[in-house]
């Protein structure tokens, strides 16, 4: 960027200066001021169709689309004069005369910039007395439901599909008023990706049928996180009704995802509300205090060499613990094939299907299609389900430590189990394929005496003689960077809400 | 020629000349009438002088918007290293027009000589002929024109053995108004759905294929070989009112008129004698109300208002209105206007690409509107309404189909408000003799 032409302009009475080739919406962000606009979005060519981020500028006969204009030195931009609110105001009417108007029934609604801009500029009634048009909604297919009536013909969609997704599946059919989205003969919304339409949406014309009628806008709890579903570590928002995880959407990280998340990340969450959760330790095949269980646990590991099966699902937090508590070991990861996003650089599903597996990696845990292998008398299993692994390797094991979310399957009945938060029900980070450590928040309490994995380890450290007590996942975050050269000069701070790249995983992450 | 009609004495035939001639169609035909003399000596001219002979002839583009043809190929840069286009845009969909239509179904190599000379003075070898898809007689003529001139050696990479590459192809549309438009015009040739592009980019810098290109009408590109003929005095003089319209003009008359058909006369002409004497007046029993002097998008003005009109680019313009691409429609006393202006906002309404929500939209609004006060059920306020409505559908989309729109419905308005008026109270207008 040093060496970009820096152009200066005057945006609504700001001084701004934007590198050459901005357009003036973009500059106008800089500037505080975010300009009414539909067809434009930073992900995608730029259209200039809708005309509502019509501005003002000086010397300019005409208003300008700020979203396809380019910056020029000296320029004056008013996006607030009567002229150029006129016309916002016009685009407004007439994006809704057509429109059904059907917000107490509509997904959209509460985060809908057809609503939005209309309580912000448009007008309070409609002059328009005709009959409205009516088409009826389109299932086109995957997880996308068209709302023909709803649409705008922002073409954010065909955009995304043509330029972006490389599928041409979305098209505009028809003319004049009589347009709508249409869908290529042999296509449907089927393509990996092909949901992002439905966030890019900026109406309700693309909804989730996933999501359909499931919940209102307002009534939800908003938790940054990271996508658990595969390596790539797509950053999400967290969507919460009543604790419940009822949707996942992708949070803009241009170093990851863009602005984007896969259907099958986007689609896997219920598990995260699943009911049939351990929520008390058990030790002896009966519920137990955690010091008991702890207590129990503690002292199997003292002075004994343990054989710990860990999981790529567990954060950078737990894992360290775990390594700190009774050491290293093994680890297996659930497979799945790629989806690359083509228009994006290094975005895709991934074929790792564990957020974590980079992370455990460089915590010297190693793959193991069968981690179990090799058990010996006191075995540690720490988020591992499992299911599909033979577990007559550990049949001779005295004593079987389990944190777990839920019960694994054939495990010896005197197994001493602890119930741990799963990762949207605590707070950590996960280290991406490319060592991008990224962090997550808590977005559900954990179930009954269900606790976060780092506590439940931290005081396993403890009972087990080593150094525990850490009162929060910040904390052993800092103790980690402390010791592990891979996360050296890291903290929570530093981190943020987008990552950082861990030192071991190189420039070309 | 102005065929179907003899030629009117007042007439000054250039372009029209052999119009209902079909021996003018053939390569040999056209030749024995003057044909290709022009472009051996133009292949052998530094493009740029031909651009400059072009400029001072006065030539301003003839397919509506009269921007001046040899300042726009001035735009080319010649040896840029990147290949040229040049687009000749046949695809005359404009309501009253059909003046490319006759040059093409009777001169094709007027225009295939016009394009040759065009291309090589913008630095192109490929040159599209865009044709309406509608035109099934002149794309089958111009066709066989083209492999006629490709076979004799006129077109194609050794252009008349002067070594020059000058390439033509007929590009056929679909039936889609707005690909009249230069850059939807540029998406169609590609494959693309004809959608307006955002300018600038103008073509110049990236048109067909993103690379700059030139777009002239037909008749524009047709009365290049004259030009170069004659010389650039003979066609500058060619004016009668304005002086900075020059040369003939091609008119379409349509409408309620005694001898509809295509008329050439000299810019400048006096638009009353145009109307009474060349094209016969009203018919009989009737009296002219109404003209819509340049193709549907234009301006509405009175018979008294054209009456005064010198027909050139200012000259429209004194009047509010513009001669955009010459397709003058004539509406008598027999026409209720409002009838006739909502028809013509259905056409847009219909046409519109659906890009820009106020075209897309406020077309459709409109035509609703008009209809409902054909209909005997508007109001007052839907007059006020369709002023503002157009007011938001002026000079704020991608081109001017929505600004197309309201001109010839507003100025319709305020002209004949009266009509308007009438079927809103529930009396019918005492002009109007038939509804």
């Amino acid at each position: 960027m040093a060496d970009t032409k820096l152009i200066n302009l005057t945006i609504e009475g700001r001084a701004v200066s934007v590198p050459a080739g901005t357009t003036i919406l973009e500059a106008a962000k800089t500037a505080g001021v975010l300009i009414p606009h539909y067809c434009y979005h930073p992900g995608l060519e730029i259209a200039g169709v809708c005309r509502m981020c019509l501005v003002e500028v000086e010397k300019m006969p005409k208003l300008a689309p700020s979203c396809a204009t380019t910056v020029a030195e000296g320029q004056v931009v008013n996006v607030y004069t009567q002229k150029a609110l006129d016309a916002r105001k016009g685009v407004l009417e007439l994006l809704l005369i057509n429109h059904p108007l059907d917000c107490p029934i509509c997904d959209q609604a509460g985060e809908c910039e057809l609503q939005d801009y209309t309580f912000q500029e448009g007008r309070a009634d409609s002059r328009y007395h005709e009959p409205k048009r009516f088409n009826p909604a389109e299932d086109f297919g995957g997880d996308v439901l068209y709302v023909t009536n709803r649409c705008i013909l922002c073409t954010r969609c065909v955009r995304f599909m043509g330029d972006v997704a490389g599928d041409e599946a979305l098209c505009v059919e028809e003319r004049g008023d009589r347009a709508h989205i249409g869908i290529a003969p042999n296509h449907d919304l089927s393509h990996p990706w092909a949901a992002n339409v439905v966030d890019l949406c900026p109406v309700g014309a693309l909804v989730s049928k996933d999501f359909l009628n499931k919940a209102r806008a307002w009534e939800l709890d908003r938790t940054a996180s990271v996508c658990p579903n595969c390596s790539q570590g797509c950053n999400i928002t967290l969507e919460t009704r009543d604790e419940n995880v009822v949707r996942m959407k992708p949070r803009s990280n241009d170093a990851v995802n863009h602005f984007y998340l896969c259907d099958e990340g986007r689609l896997n969450y219920s598990w995260i509300n699943r009911d049939d959760r351990l929520e008390t330790p058990v030790v002896a095949g009966k519920p137990a205090t955690w010091e008991q269980a702890l207590a129990a646990a503690g002292a199997a590991l003292k002075g004994a060499t343990a054989h710990v099966v860990a999981n790529g699902s567990l954060s950078n937090e737990a894992l360290w613990l775990l390594k700190q508590a009774v050491g290293t070991g093994k680890f297996r990861v659930a497979k799945g094939s790629e989806a690359a996003l083509t228009g994006v650089k290094d975005l895709a599903l991934r074929a790792d299907r564990t957020p974590n597996a980079t992370g455990a990696e460089m915590l010297g845990f190693t793959r193991a299609e069968q981690p179990l292998v090799g058990a010996g008398k006191v075995v540690v299993i720490a988020g591992e389900m499992c299911d599909g692994l033979d577990t007559s390797a550990i049949a001779g094991a005295t004593t079987v430590i389990v944190l777990c979310t839920v019960i694994p399957k054939s495990l010896p009945a005197n197994a001493i189990l602890l119930p741990i938060a799963n990762f949207a029900e605590e707070e950590g980070t996960f280290t991406n394929l490319r060592g991008r450590v990224q962090r997550f928040l808590q977005a559900r309490p954990a179930p009954g005496h269900a606790r976060a994995s780092w506590m439940v380890l931290s005081e396993l450290a403890a009972a087990a003689g080593k150094k525990g007590g850490y009162a929060s996942a910040e904390a052993v975050f800092a103790a980690m960077a402390g010791t592990e050269a891979t996360f050296g000069g890291m903290s929570y701070d530093s981190l943020g809400l987008k990552g950082q790249v861990a030192v071991a995983a190189g420039v070309n992450a | 020629m102005g065929y179907p009609h003899k030629s009117h004495p007042r007439e000054t035939p250039i372009l029209s000349k052999y119009f209902g001639d079909p021996e003018a169609r053939t390569l040999e035909g056209w030749k024995a009438r003057g044909g290709y003399k022009a472009l051996p000596d133009a292949l052998a001219t530094d493009p740029v002088a031909i651009q400059n002979v072009v400029k001072e002839s006065g030539l301003r583009g003839r397919g509506g918007a009269g921007f001046p043809t040899g300042l726009k190929w001035s735009f080319m840069k010649i040896g840029d290293g990147k290949p040229h286009y040049l687009c000749c845009n046949a695809d005359e969909s404009e309501p009253g027009t059909f003046k490319d239509r006759e040059i093409m179904r009777w001169t094709p190599h007027a225009l295939i000589e016009g394009c040759a000379i065009a291309a090589h003075a913008i630095g192109a070898e490929t040159c599209y002929i865009y044709i309406r898809g509608e035109f099934t007689e002149p794309i089958a003529i111009m066709e066989r024109a083209l492999e006629e001139a490709r076979a004799a050696g006129v077109i194609g990479d050794n252009a008349m053995g002067s070594g020059k590459k000058v390439n033509i192809w007929v590009h056929r549309g679909a039936g889609a108004y707005i690909c009249g438009e230069e850059t939807a015009l540029m998406n169609s040739i590609e494959g693309k759905r004809g959608n307006p592009r955002i300018k600038p980019p103008f073509p110049a810098v990236a048109g067909l294929f993103g690379m700059p290109t030139t777009i002239n009408n037909v008749e524009t590109l047709a009365a290049v070989p004259h030009i170069l003929n004659n010389g650039p005095e003979w066609y500058k003089a060619m004016c009668l009112g304005s002086p900075k319209s020059n040369g003939s003009k091609l008119f379409s008359v349509c409408g309620n008129v005694a001898k509809p058909g295509n008329y050439e006369v000299v810019m400048g002409f006096s638009f009353k004698e145009f109307l009474y004497d060349l094209c016969g007046g009203p018919l009989p029993g009737r009296k002219f109300k109404a003209i819509i002097p340049g193709g549907s998008s234009v301006p509405v003005i009175t018979i008294e208002e054209a009456e005064q009109v010198k027909m050139d680019y200012e000259g429209f313009m004194e009047f509010g209105t513009m001669l955009g691409s010459g397709g003058v429609i004539i509406f008598d006393d027999a026409q209720s206007m409002p009838k006739q202006l909502a028809r013509l906002a259905r056409f847009y309404a219909h046409e519109s690409c659906a890009q820009c929500t106020q075209c897309r939209e406020g077309t459709a609004w409109m035509t609703k509107i008009l209809e409902r006060i054909c209909a005997g059920q508007g109001t007052f306020e839907d007059l006020d309404t369709i002023f503002e409505l157009t007011e938001n559908m002026t000079g704020k989309t991608i081109c001017v189909l929505s600004d197309s729109c309201g001109a010839p419905v507003c100025s319709g308005i305020t002209r004949f408000r009266g009509e308007f008026e009438a079927l809103i109270t529930g009396k019918r207008s005492s002009t109007v003799a038939v509804g």
